[in-house]
C-alpha cells in the first residue's frame, strides 16, 4: 500500500484551493483525487459571473475561477488523479479508490482533506405527490445537461425553489430558448440575492410566487403540468388555492446536502444541522488527521469563502503533518448556536492547537432580520456583542473573535437576537 | 408456427415463459410496455409470504405455500438474491392477539411450518425498535424478501436464452378464436396464430378475456403506496413486520428490501383508473400513520423516494387460473393480487398442467439451460474479485452511480444481455444505478451517454421508460429561431 | 407631457431599496426611495440604459459547449440578439481562456470571449 502525505478527496474549488495552499506551506506530496475527467468540480458548469470578488478582486465566471487554481496546481506539480472514485475511507486514513486505468487504488494518507462537495435534495425526499414521469430534474443536473453536454432538459419549465441556483437556472433556460413559466417559493421570501431576482426574473418577466409550492405532478411518461398551491403559515398547502400550470419540465432547487458518506465511513462525527463534520478552528474533524472544507462541511453561497476555508484546512493539515509527537486528547471549547442561529462553525476550539490572533466563525441565521444583535457568551457572561444589518439565512455571516476570548472560555454560545431600529 | 402466446411480461408471464422454455415449443411473450415488469411486478412489497394469510381452500393459499417452497431452487438457478428473513405479525394491543391465534390456525391448516406465536420479550429481542406497546407476534421464519424486478428480468433472460421470443411495445389489440381452432392474437405490429393463449395481462386481464370472448370477470385496481428509506437506516428493523391484518389487506408494513433499504407501506385503496400510479399526499400520511404504530421512531428525514403499485383484484377475490370453457385454448391467469409474487412458481406449474390437460404436447428439450448469471455487482465483490474484473474489462473501474457504486461495465452488460435495458428505468432496475439517495442526479447524464453509445441513438432519443418519456428536449439554443422572435410559446 | 414612473430594485448593497424614477421624455426628473448616492446612480443607469454581462455557451466544432461571456456589460435589450448570433458560432480547438470567439456581438462594441481554455 502506497503511503502519501496529503490526499485531498475532491478536485473542485475546495480541493484545489486546499492543495495549492498546502503546497505553498511546504507539503511536498499532495494528491487530489477527483471522479470526473476534468478538475474544477461544480464550477465547470457555473458559467455565470459572481465568483472571485474577494479572492481575486475581479468578477469571474465559475470556469475562470477554476482555471486559475487548476493552472496554479499544475505549475506547482500537484498530482490530480482523475476519473477516480474513492469508495472507502477508514478512520486510520486508508483510502480505497477505483478507476479504469489502475483498477483498485489503495493508499494510506498521512493526512486527508475531505472536499467532496454536496448533492441536491430530490423530489423523492420532499414527497411531492403525483406521477414519476421524465422531465423532473434537480437544478444542478439540468445545468450539467445544458453547460457540459449541450442539451436542453425541457422547453416549458416550472421551477420550485428561489435560491440562487433556481434563479440562475431561470435566466439560463430563458436565454437558451426555453419558457420559464414561474418560480415557486415555499417561504414568504426568496433566499436568493436581490441581484439575481432582478437579473434572472425581473429582466425576463418571470413571476416569482412566494408562499407557493408544487402539490402534484401530472403526466405519466413526461411531465405535462404541475399543480401549485399557496401555503399557510405552517408551510402546509391550502388546496383551495391549487391551480394547474402546464409545462413539460419541473426543475427543483430545494436544497443542497453535504455528501458525507465517506466521512461517516471513517467514523467522523457529523453535525446533523450542517450535514457536515464537526470541526475545530483548523478544520480538523473528530478523527485525527482528517480535515474538511467547502460544501462537504457546510453549504456555501460564495466560492470565495470556500477558498478561504480551504486554506485554513490546508494550514491545519500542514501543521498536522509537521508534528513529530502524538498529542493526547486535546482540550476543546465547544461552540454552540443559540437563539436565532441555525449553526455555527467551527463547533469546537482546540486550545492545544494553533490559534490565530483572531478566529473566524461562520454562521447562518434562522430567518431574515433587518437588524440584529449578535451576542457571544462564554461561561463568564457576554464576551462580545455586535450589531448586524440586513441579515439573510442565505448569506453566511462571518465574525472575527479575538484569541484571548477563546483562551479564557470553557464554552461559547453565539446567538442572534432580532433588534428594532431604535434599540433592542 | 407458434405453439403458445403469452400475453403479459410481468413476473407471472415471465415465469410461465421460462417454464415453457424447457420444452420443445415455439413460445412468444407479448408485453405492451418497453420492458418486462412494467406493471404491478415492479411496484409491490417484494415479500415471499409464508402463507398463513390466505383463506384455506383458496387458490391463493394453495399456490402461496407451493410457490414459497420453490423459491430457493429458482433463485439459485437464476442467480437472483433471495433471503428468508422471516416475518412477524405484531399485536399492538391485547385484542389483536386473538387475530394472531386465528392466523396461526389458518397457517397450520394451509401447511405453513414452522409457525408460532412469540412473546413480548422474544419480540423485542428480535426487533428492538418495535412499538413498546407490542405484546406478542406471529413469527413465520419461511417468509422472505426478493427484488421482484430482478426476478422477472432473470426469468425473461433465461426464457429468451432458451428460445422464447419476447416482443415489447406490443399491446394486444385483438384476440379471438378462428374457425380452424386456432387463436389469432394481434398487436399493432404483428399477428400470431397459436392453439394456446395465456392471459397473464395483470390489470388488463379482464379486458383481454372479454376481447377473446372468454369468461367475464372484472379487475379492480387497488392502489398501494410506499415510502423508501435511505440504506443508512437499514438497521431499524430486521424482518418483515406486519400489523394485525384487516379484511381488506395485510396492512401497512415496515419491511427491509433485499438491497439494504427498508420501506413502509402499502395502504389499500380501490381506484377507478388502471393507469393511476400517482402517489397522493393523503396516501403518504396514511402509510406514515400506519407504520408508526409498528415502529414509532421512523427516520422520516431519510426518505429517498415514494412510489405506488396497483393490485389486480378480481371480483372473486381469488386467483382465476383456468382453461376457458368458452374459447378453446384460452387460459386465464387473472386476478393475481397478493400473494401473486410468492405464488408465481406454483402458478406456472399449474398453468403447465392445464396446458397439458388441454392437449399441449410437452417434450422436454435436451439443451435447456436452467442457469442464468446475474450482472457482476461491483459493490458486492471483494477487492481481489474487483481487481480481476477491472483487469479483464476496464469499464468495471469506471464508477457511474456513486450512491450505489455501479460501474460502467455493469451498465453495458445490462444493455447487451438478452432482454437488455433500453431505457433509464431499464438500467435502474437491472443495475441499481439511479436508485440511491441522489435518485440519479449524478449518474443520469452519464447513463444517458452510455445508452446513446450502446444503442447507437442520439441522446435526444434516450427515454426514461419508452417512447414519450424522452429525457432531453433538444440541443441548446434549438428553440431559438434565428430569424424570428425568441420562444414566445 | 407624459411622465412615467419606473421602479428599480437596487442591487448595490443588501438593503435592496425599491427606487422609483420619474421619467419625462427619456430624461430622469426625479429619484425617490434610495438611501444613498450609489443607489441613485444605479437607478439612473438602470432606467436610461440597463446593461448586463451575458454568459452563455457556444459550440465547439465537435458540438460540445464552450462557456463564454461578453467582455463587458452590453445593453440589456441586445441580449437576445446576441444569443441568436452566438447560436451560429463554431469554435475551433484549441482555444485559450479570454480568447475572442465573437467580436462586437450584436453591434454592441463588446466582444464575446471564452471563459476557459480547451485543448492543448
Amino acid at each position: 500500500m502506497r503511503v502519501r502525505e496529503l490526499v485531498i478527496i475532491g478536485g473542485g474549488p475546495a480541493g484545489l484551493s486546499a492543495a495549492v495552499e498546502a503546497k505553498k506551506l511546504g507539503v511536498e506530496d499532495v494528491l487530489i483525487i477527483d471522479r470526473e475527467s476534468e478538475p474544477g468540480g461544480i464550477l465547470k458548469q457555473c458559467i455565470h459571473t459572481g465568483f472571485g470578488l474577494h479572492v481575486f478582486k475581479e468578477e469571474l465566471t465559475g470556469p475562470e475561477y477554476a482555471e486559475r487554481f487548476i493552472a496554479e496546481a499544475q505549475e506547482r506539480g500537484i498530482e490530480i488523479m482523475l476519473d477516480t472514485m474513492v469508495i472507502e475511507l477508514t478512520d486510520d486514513r486508508r483510502i480505497l479508490a477505483v478507476n479504469s486505468r489502475d483498477g483498485l487504488v489503495e493508499l494510506k494518507a498521512r493526512a486527508v482533506i475531505l472536499a467532496m462537495g454536496c448533492r441536491e435534495r430530490t423530489r423523492g425526499a420532499i414527497n411531492i405527490p403525483g406521477f414519476r414521469p421524465s422531465g423532473i430534474f434537480t437544478a444542478g443536473t439540468a445545468q450539467y445537461f445544458i453547460n457540459i453536454e449541450g442539451y436542453m432538459p425541457g422547453k416549458e419549465v416550472v421551477i420550485l425553489g428561489s435560491g440562487d441556483v433556481g434563479l440562475i437556472m431561470a435566466r439560463h433556460l430563458t436565454l437558451e430558448g426555453a419558457k420559464v413559466k414561474c418560480v415557486a417559493e415555499i417561504m414568504p421570501y426568496s433566499n436568493g440575492l436581490t441581484r439575481n431576482i432582478v437579473q434572472c426574473l425581473q429582466d425576463f418577466n418571470i413571476p416569482l410566487l412566494l408562499n407557493h409550492t408544487v402539490v402534484n405532478i401530472h403526466g405519466k411518461k413526461r411531465v405535462e403540468g404541475v399543480t401549485i398551491a399557496e401555503v399557510d403559515l405552517n408551510r402546509k398547502p391550502r388546496m383551495e388555492t391549487a391551480r394547474y400550470v402546464s409545462c413539460d419540465t419541473l426543475l427543483l432547487s430545494v436544497g443542497l446536502i453535504p455528501e458525507n458518506e465517506l466521512s461517516r465511513m471513517a467514523k467522523v462525527q457529523i453535525d446533523e444541522v450542517t450535514g457536515g463534520p464537526v470541526v475545530d478552528q483548523s478544520m480538523q474533524t473528530t478523527i485525527e488527521g482528517i480535515f474538511a472544507c467547502g460544501n462537504v462541511l457546510h453549504v456555501h453561497d460564495v466560492v470565495d469563502l470556500v477558498t478561504i476555508e480551504a486554506r485554513v484546512a490546508a494550514r491545519g493539515a500542514a501543521d498536522f503533518l509537521k508534528q513529530k509527537k502524538k498529542r493526547i486528547r486535546p482540550a476543546t471549547v465547544p461552540v454552540i448556536p443559540g437563539e436565532g442561529l441555525r449553526y455555527v462553525l467551527p463547533q469546537r476550539i482546540d486550545l492545544d492547537g494553533a490559534l490565530e490572533e483572531t478566529q473566524n466563525f461562520f454562521m447562518r441565521s434562522v430567518k431574515p432580520m433587518d437588524r440584529g444583535r449578535l451576542l457571544i457568551q462564554s461561561d463568564r457572561g457576554v464576551v462580545m456583542s455586535k450589531i448586524l444589518k440586513f441579515i439573510r439565512p442565505s448569506e453566511m455571516i462571518s465574525i472575527k473573535v479575538k484569541r484571548e476570548i477563546l483562551q479564557q472560555s470553557n464554552c461559547l454560545k453565539i446567538s442572534l437576537c432580532e433588534g428594532s431600529e431604535n434599540g433592542d | 408456427m407458434t405453439d403458445v402466446v403469452i400475453i403479459g411480461g410481468g413476473v407471472v408471464g415471465c415465469m410461465i415463459a421460462r417454464e415453457l422454455s424447457r420444452f420443445d415449443l415455439s413460445v412468444v411473450l407479448l408485453e405492451k410496455e418497453e420492458d418486462v415488469a412494467s406493471g404491478t411486478s415492479k411496484a409491490n412489497s417484494a415479500v415471499i409470504h409464508a402463507g398463513y394469510d390466505a383463506k384455506p381452500g383458496t387458490l391463493k393459499a394453495q399456490l402461496n405455500i407451493r410457490g414459497n417452497a420453490l423459491f430457493d431452487k429458482i433463485c439459485d438457478e437464476l442467480d437472483v438474491p433471495f433471503k428468508r428473513i422471516g416475518s412477524l405479525v405484531v399485536a399492538v394491543k391485547e385484542d389483536d392477539v386473538k387475530e394472531l391465534e386465528k392466523l396461526l390456525e389458518q397457517g397450520k391448516a394451509n401447511g405453513v411450518s414452522p409457525l408460532k406465536i412469540i412473546s413480548k420479550e422474544e419480540l423485542f429481542e428480535l426487533e428492538p425498535n418495535i412499538n413498546s406497546k407490542a405484546c406478542a407476534a406471529l413469527y413465520a421464519p419461511t417468509a422472505g424478501i426478493i427484488n421482484p424486478f430482478e426476478l422477472t428480468v432473470a426469468l425473461a433472460e433465461n426464457a429468451a436464452q432458451n428460445g422464447v421470443t419476447i416482443r415489447f411495445n406490443s399491446p394486444v389489440v385483438d384476440v379471438k378464436a378462428c374457425d380452424d381452432g386456432m387463436m389469432m392474437v394481434k398487436t399493432p405490429h404483428e399477428t400470431f396464430h397459436s392453439p394456446f393463449v395465456i392471459n397473464a395481462a395483470g390489470l388488463f386481464a379482464d379486458e383481454i378475456s372479454q376481447m377473446a370472448g372468454a369468461e367475464a370477470y372484472t379487475i379492480t385496481p387497488r392502489k398501494g403506496e410506499y415510502l423508501i428509506f435511505d440504506k443508512r437506516c437499514s438497521d431499524m428493523i430486521n424482518m418483515v413486520i406486519f400489523p394485525t391484518p384487516t379484511k381488506f389487506s395485510k396492512g401497512i408494513l415496515v419491511c427491509p428490501t433485499i438491497d439494504g433499504n427498508f420501506f413502509i407501506g402499502p395502504n389499500s385503496n380501490d381506484i377507478e383508473d388502471k393507469h393511476d400510479t400517482g402517489v397522493t399526499s393523503e396516501g403518504i400520511d396514511e402509510i406514515i400513520r400506519g407504520a408508526r404504530r409498528l415502529v414509532p421512531g421512523l427516520p422520516l428525514e431519510n426518505v429517498i423516494t415514494s412510489f405506488a403499485g396497483l393490485r389486480a383484484v378480481s371480483n372473486t377475490n381469488d386467483f382465476i387460473i383456468e382453461a376457458s370453457r368458452k374459447v378453446k385454448g384460452f387460459i386465464n391467469v387473472g386476478g393475481i393480487q397478493s400473494p401473486g409474487l410468492s405464488s408465481a412458481p406454483a402458478i406456472a406449474e399449474m398453468v403447465i398442467e392445464i396446458l397439458q390437460e388441454e392437449g399441449l404436447t410437452l417434450k422436454e428439450k435436451n439443451n435447456f439451460n436452467s442457469r442464468r448469471n446475474r450482472i457482476y455487482p461491483f459493490r458486492e465483490l471483494n477487492d481481489e474479485e474487483r481487481k480481476k474484473l477491472i483487469r479483464h474489462n476496464p469499464a468495471y473501474g469506471h464508477v457511474i452511480c456513486r450512491c450505489e457504486t455501479v460501474t460502467e461495465g455493469e451498465i453495458v452488460d445490462a444493455i447487451r444481455r438478452p432482454v437488455g435495458a433500453r431505457s433509464l428505468d431499464g438500467i435502474k432496475r437491472r443495475t441499481r444505478a439511479g436508485l440511491g439517495r441522489c435518485q440519479g442526479g449524478f449518474c443520469s447524464p452519464r447513463v444517458i451517454k452510455i445508452l446513446s453509445r450502446e444503442l447507437g441513438i442520439s441522446p435526444l432519443k434516450v427515454t426514461k421508460c419508452g417512447q414519450g418519456s424522452e429525457i432531453l428536449k433538444g440541443r441548446t439554443k434549438d428553440f431559438i429561431d434565428s430569424d424570428g422572435d425568441f420562444n414566445e410559446s | 407631457m407624459v411622465i412615467r414612473e419606473q421602479k428599480v430594485t437596487c442591487i448595490v448593497c443588501p438593503a435592496g431599496c425599491e427606487i422609483v424614477a420619474r421619467v419625462k421624455k427619456n430624461r430622469i426628473i426625479e429619484i425617490n426611495g434610495n438611501r444613498c448616492k450609489k443607489g441613485a446612480e444605479y437607478a439612473k443607469s438602470e432606467v436610461v440604459e440597463p446593461k448586463r454581462v451575458l454568459t452563455t455557451t457556444v459550440r465547439l466544432e465537435d458540438g460540445r459547449p464552450l462557456p463564454v461571456k461578453t467582455a463587458g456589460a452590453i445593453p440589456r435589450e441586445l441580449m437576445f440578439k446576441a444569443i441568436k448570433e452566438l447560436k451560429e458560432v463554431r469554435v475551433k480547438v484549441p482555444v485559450k481562456m479570454g480568447e475572442v470567439v465573437c467580436p462586437n456581438v450584436a453591434g454592441s462594441n463588446v466582444d464575446v470571449v471564452s471563459t476557459r481554455s480547451w485543448g492543448k
